[in-house]
């Protein structure tokens, strides 16, 4: 059993090396996602929300909606753990 | 629950010097996102850290009354609200949502309105993790309240 186990991990490596070839150079300035929307971006950052760190601009700005969600999550995830850990004191 | 509090006078002065210089730098890294790396989600993480560390070295009897765990969960979801606030407030000012070109702040225009609407988010942000943060490290610390 271990050696089929083996045997189809193997196969899966050669499975995902074999996609490694058709992916897009690193760095490519022709793969899609350089020519899609991130020059967009790269340009007019500045000029729409004067802010020269690109990152947060596309973080806090172009993409809040996604932050929105995220934040949600994480505060989401605090309100869990004391609605099922914490105990209240007895009076 | 960690009754044991650190009686070293060593550790005491060392947490309780760095501990405002760690809030300092949460702001810090929190104000300037615009220009550097950084963000709500960094600062709120560098100021959850101060608070546990406080947590850590005082024992949760005086740290509990010196930062209630009430306070975190009020505070998280004030970040909350900010962030929600900052997204519905410019409908109503014939914006969409999260659209901060059309946030009521009439003294700012254009670009510059647009930054000040994303360091409004990134303090509701930094206060949403800064809170869960706490929230988690109390409820797994096995606290009661």
């Amino acid at each position: 059993m271990r050696w089929f186990n083996a045997l189809i991990m193997l196969l899966f490596v050669a499975l995902m090396l074999y996609a490694t070839v058709d992916l897009p150079d690193h760095a490519d300035p022709q793969s899609p996602a350089n020519t899609h929307v991130s020059p967009t971006y790269i340009e007019n950052s500045v000029k729409d929300t004067h802010t020269p760190n690109i990152v947060t601009a596309v973080l806090a700005d172009y993409r809040g909606y996604d932050t929105l969600g995220e934040t949600m999550v994480i505060f989401t995830a605090g309100l869990a753990c004391v609605l099922i850990l914490m105990k209240r004191k007895e009076r | 629950m960690i009754k044991q509090h650190y009686q070293s006078i060593i550790v005491q002065t060392i947490c309780s010097l760095l501990i405002p210089f760690i809030q300092l730098f949460a702001l810090y890294v929190i104000i300037h996102g615009h220009y550097g790396p950084g963000g709500g989600f960094q600062g709120g993480v560098l100021l959850a850290v101060s608070i546990i560390l406080q947590r850590l070295y005082l024992g949760t009897g005086i740290a509990h009354q010196k930062f209630p765990p009430k306070l975190a969960l009020a505070l998280g979801a004030i970040g909350m609200l900010i962030f929600c606030l900052a997204g519905i407030v410019p409908m109503a000012f014939g914006g969409a949502f999260l659209d901060y070109g059309n946030l009521p702040l009439f003294w700012i225009h254009g670009a510059e309105l647009r930054a000040a609407g994303i360091l409004i988010v990134e303090i509701g942000i930094g206060l949403a993790v800064f809170g869960a943060l706490v929230l988690i490290f109390d409820s797994l610390a096995g606290e009661r309240w």
